[in-house]
């Protein structure tokens, strides 16, 4: 089915010394890569394990028993599960560099709300871009682009989410920069005509290797949920 | 431990001077929740009463797109809304004043994820058996549930360690988060005779509600059943009425 995606171990320059860190993601996830994106900023060792989402793994049921779902970071044999909650833990744990959370608590607050607004907000409308047909695909296009209005508003004339800094609320959404093209063919829109400011933040934001080096080629992303969504329909 | 209790007099007098309200509706228990975190926090604050059903222009500029209860407003700040953020805020504000969430990154990661279980799928499935009509359903739902409980169980076993609370000896992150659903949970005992905390089933979760329930930082926190008996009927108010749906008194 999906392209493999295998990553090769890096050099361990943590403070973990000998910590050993798993990652259980499926490639084209945007959840996952959020993690793979926080994890390069703080340049952690870690081994990464494709999941085959259509048979689960042993591991990967053991490991989030709950909602069987990717990512899930395995920290010493610990799993920890849901993007955002490890994106914290790695950020809580590796503190020695890359801070990803600002240092006010008010800001991070913000910071928060608008990790919490992509998952109930972008990722539930996303979907339906794909799912629906007709006048309904028509109104959930309006209804994604409003939603990428309002984040494109909250960053305005500032480089990223919370202002100078790369971080939390930044890496949340774009992941999703990688499925833009997808949604765009599947609902014949643009995304830049639409929201230009926030085309040019996510192209910043793909300036960080961290982010270059994990978000997967958008054309690969699209190839991938035709055969998707071919294998789905039959 | 004197300079402690200074620092920590500082940081209550400090946020006395700002200026804390919050906005709020009857019965809502993650309301309750920001009530209960700021009363651990002693902080004192302006509660405003919102009508879900008739919404105030605040609510409605205050929160955008969302236009839900609990929203807090600090000062000049922006207004902050979501129960677990505003939880999370008020902890980091006044760090060394009973603090709520777990030092250790592992346990702030399990105990961010057990509320997020919380608020995903344990708490809609309750809201959902309260207000279904299809039998099915609701022995389905009772199913999850139970289900639910005994995961809970497990994690207060391994988080509390022995001692009474979530959070140890003193009332922490989950004993909020979960705590706020005593209310409801009670009701749901008295309405259907379902115990979503049964003391076969969860004996030890069965402790620490009570003993959460008698601590005297819940009492005045918790709406009483008279107000979630009316919120119950309210919601039913909405519905057509159900042949095997009780009707409360």
């Amino acid at each position: 089915m999906a392209i493999a995606q295998t990553q090769n171990i890096t050099t361990c320059r943590s403070n973990g010394g000998g910590s050993e860190v798993v990652l259980l993601d499926f490639w084209p996830s945007m959840f996952g890569m959020r993690v793979r994106i926080a994890l390069a900023e703080k340049g952690i060792e870690y081994e990464y394990k494709e999941q085959d989402l259509a048979n689960k793994s042993p591991l990967l049921l053991e490991m989030n028993p709950i909602h069987k779902k990717i990512p899930v970071l395995i920290h010493n044999g610990k799993p920890i599960n849901e993007s955002c909650i490890i994106v914290q833990y790695i950020d809580e744990t590796w503190n020695d560099k890359s801070p990803l959370m600002p240092s006010d608590p008010y800001v991070r607050a913000q910071a928060r709300f608008w990790a919490d607004y992509v998952d109930k907000k972008v990722y539930e409308t996303s979907k339906k871009i794909w799912t629906l047909k007709g006048e309904e695909q028509e109104k959930a296009k309006k209804e994604f682009i409003e939603i990428l209005k309002v984040m494109e508003g909250q960053i305005g004339e500032k480089p990223y989410f919370m202002g100078e800094s790369f971080g939390y609320a930044d890496i949340a959404l774009v992941t999703f920069y990688s499925w833009f093209y997808t949604f765009e063919t599947l609902g014949n829109f643009s995304i830049e005509k639409e929201c230009p400011k926030l085309i040019a933040w996510a192209k910043r934001c793909m300036q960080r290797e961290s982010v270059s080096k994990t978000l997967p080629d958008s054309k690969k992303i699209y190839d991938f949920f035709i055969e998707m969504k071919t294998k789905l329909d039959l | 431990m004197h300079q402690l209790l200074n620092h920590c007099l500082i940081q209550i007098s400090m946020a006395k001077k700002c200026e804390m309200k919050l906005l709020g509706s009857v019965g809502s228990p993650f309301v309750t929740r920001v009530k209960f975190a700021l009363k651990l926090k002693s902080i004192d604050y302006e509660y405003i009463q919102e009508d879900l059903a008739n919404k105030s222009e605040l609510l409605l500029t205050s929160n955008p797109g969302l236009q839900k209860v609990p929203v807090l407003f600090h000062a000049n700040k922006q207004p902050m809304s979501e129960s677990l953020i505003i939880i999370e805020y008020l902890d980091e504000i006044l760090p060394d004043v009973h603090p709520i969430l777990p030092s250790n990154p592992s346990d702030r990661a399990q105990s961010r994820f057990l509320a997020y279980y919380i608020d995903t799928l344990y708490c809609p499935w309750m809201k959902e058996f309260m207000l279904t009509r299809e039998s099915e359903r609701k022995e389905e739902l009772k199913r999850l549930i139970i289900e639910g409980s005994m995961m809970l169980e497990e994690a207060f076993v391994k988080l509390s360690k022995g001692k009474a609370f979530f959070g140890g000896d003193e009332i922490g992150f989950l004993d909020i988060v979960v705590g706020c659903f005593l209310g409801w949970i009670k009701f749901f005992g008295i309405i259907f005779g379902f115990n979503v905390i049964d003391e076969t089933r969860n004996p030890r979760l069965a402790q620490w509600g009570k003993s959460l329930w008698s601590h005297e930082a819940t009492r005045s926190v918790i709406p009483s059943d008279e107000i979630h008996m009316n919120f119950f009927k309210m919601l039913l108010g909405f519905l057509p009425p159900m042949p095997d749906m009780p009707i409360p008194a």
